[in-house]
């Protein structure tokens, strides 16, 4: 069973986001696992350990060919990993990471399922892992809760608006993870001294085959949003209880 | 040329057209030109509503027979376009489903996707969306560059569904297409969380708790205080993921967007991932212990306080008054 994780390396979002001139995201600085990814890494990790053998790989596309995200999730437990990391991607859309990753699932080796997070910490478009499956021909299951391997298929439980949905779907597939499913292994120290040294191969967009990077939008505003009018800040002194109900009676909401 | 023919993604829940597509079916018919809706399934009884706010035409794919909407929908989209309708834009808005299709059919027409997006304008043949970032902080405004059709994912209630257009809802049948090696997922079974009192994305009062509650059981304050005030239940993404509470609760970006006349954050600090699920909520009242708290720079009321406390003697002073 070898599985390819899609992880994202995001700024710190304990930090507050910046933009650059050219209004996309500030991401020239550290840059860490997202941790929506950690959960995807933990699964296949598991799946693999459930299979009884097999790799963990990881793809992604970052700037300044940075890889301390990477180093985590190599930390937890994969084997390797593939960077896209061009100058040339600064801004993409979804769609141009899309055909990036599938282009380097292909330079990952051999694979049975590729996992994705849902979206990501800082950008969220939330629409990468299905792209992906389109661009590489392959069938996908967004949302997933658990995953378990069936033979050639995975049983998959599909989180929806309503509850829950059991889907089957047949290998090799994608398929996209929510956040909270699993809990994500820390990295032993063994482990982080392991991750040191394993390897991760930079390709540029050439080696992929994909052609002059672009897309098809523009930014053409940033503005601050209208402030909401500041509220009352009380400290409680045992008795703003009834301020509460006081203004739930106000609104004729009791 | 100009923006004439567009598209709304339309689902139905229990047979009815969901509010997203409503929402969206209404945003179209202002924008002016025709008016087109792509059902996932068969419209139904849907179609009236559908017409009445705006559709001229509905596309229907007719029973999914377990397939997931993503390959599925965006193939007969596909196919109705090289069929010769081709719209110059495709709302969708930002469900699960919604997500997937627009994904899909943005490869396979090889097309820029903008999702997340709460308003959009028409300018000649320029179509533009505004896009909240940093939690709401900030209006990104972001201009389709490329060949229509522009595709762009919606939040939930950022239009008012408006009735009473009277649109001809001519139903037209649009099959799914064999989906190749693309079409290798099933259904196998549905299960449907039960839940009591209003939704959540409906309800008037939405009273929701996060971390400062301290422990799994401290949910049930928030539980009895939403039945109280006849509202619903939510929780920030810091407890779902620490599997307090099922995922159906969670209020946020990747959760529910809500919009109540009331909404009460219970120990919730206010993480961005939260705000933009709540910041347009009427009235906001906050309770947390710690006063630099993000979420108090958008409360009505905030008291800085232990829900330990407070939320008991409010539990206790509304029980009295009943």
């Amino acid at each position: 069973m070898n599985v390819i994780v899609c992880v994202k390396q995001i700024p710190d979002p304990a930090l507050p986001g910046e933009l650059d001139a050219d209004n996309t995201l500030k991401r020239d600085g550290k840059l860490i696992l997202d941790e929506s990814d950690s959960y995807g890494v933990e699964m296949a990790l598991q799946l693999v350990t459930a299979a009884g053998g097999g790799a963990v790989s990881l793809v992604s596309m970052a700037p300044n060919e940075e890889v301390s995200g990477l180093r985590t999730a190599l930390a937890m437990g994969a084997e390797k990993a593939v960077l896209v990391s061009d100058a040339s991607l600064a801004g993409a859309d979804a769609l141009t990471t899309a055909k990036v990753l599938a282009g380097a699932v292909g330079k990952a080796g051999e694979y049975d399922l590729v996992i994705a997070g849902t979206e990501s910490s800082d950008g969220y478009t939330g629409t990468v892992p299905e792209q992906v499956a389109e661009v590489l021909g392959l069938p996908s299951v967004t949302f997933a809760k658990s995953i378990e391997v069936d033979g050639s298929n995975v049983k998959v439980e599909r989180q929806t608006e309503a509850g829950y949905d059991e889907v089957t779907c047949s290998l090799p597939a994608v398929v996209s993870v929510t956040a909270g499913v699993v809990e994500p292994r820390y990295p032993s120290f063994k482990g982080i001294m392991a991750a040191k040294s394993k390897p991760v191969e930079n390709v540029t967009v050439g080696d992929l085959g994909i052609e002059a990077a672009s897309w098809a939008q523009s930014i053409t505003n940033v503005e601050d949003a209208p402030a909401r009018e500041a509220g009352e800040i009380i400290e409680d002194d045992g008795e703003t209880f009834n301020k509460i109900v006081e203004f739930l009676d106000n609104l004729k909401v009791i | 040329m100009g923006i004439d023919n567009i598209w709304v993604f339309a689902q139905t829940t229990d047979g009815a057209a969901s509010s997203g597509t409503l929402e969206l079916l209404t945003k179209a018919s202002s924008l002016g030109g025709t008016v087109s809706a792509f059902v996932v399934g068969a419209a139904g009884d849907a179609a009236a509503a559908m017409a009445d706010h705006g559709a001229a035409k509905i596309y229907e794919t007719g029973d999914l027979a377990g397939a997931l909407p993503g390959a599925a929908v965006s193939a007969a989209m596909k196919a109705v376009i090289e069929g010769g309708d081709s719209p110059d834009l495709i709302m969708f808005p930002q469900s699960y489903e919604g997500r997937d299709v627009i994904a899909r059919l943005s490869v396979k027409l090889d097309r820029t996707v903008l999702t997340n997006s709460t308003d959009v304008s028409v300018d000649g043949d320029s179509v533009s969306v505004e896009t909240p970032i940093f939690g709401g902080a900030k209006i990104v405004t972001s201009t389709f560059t490329g060949e229509a059709p522009y595709l762009a994912a919606f939040r939930p209630k950022s239009f008012e569904p408006v009735g009473g257009v009277g649109a001809a809802g001519e139903v037209v049948s649009a099959p799914v297409p064999d989906l190749g090696s693309t079409g290798g997922a099933t259904v196998t079974a549905v299960h449907v969380e039960e839940t009591s009192g209003p939704k959540l994305d409906e309800a008037a009062v939405v009273v929701s708790g996060g971390r400062g509650l301290g422990e799994a059981d401290k949910f049930g304050m928030v539980e009895e205080l939403a039945k109280q005030l006849k509202g619903a239940p939510g929780a920030s993404r810091a407890i779902v993921d620490a599997g307090w509470v099922p995922y159906s609760y969670q209020v946020g970006q990747t959760g529910k967007v809500v919009k109540p006349t009331v909404y009460i954050a219970a120990g919730i600090s206010g993480a961005t991932q939260h705000m933009v699920g709540m910041k347009g909520s009427k009235n906001i009242i906050a309770i947390n212990k710690d006063k630099e708290a993000p979420i108090f720079g958008v409360a009505d009321l905030g008291i800085v306080g232990d829900v330990h406390k407070v939320l008991p003697q409010l539990l206790e002073a509304l029980a009295s008054r009943s």
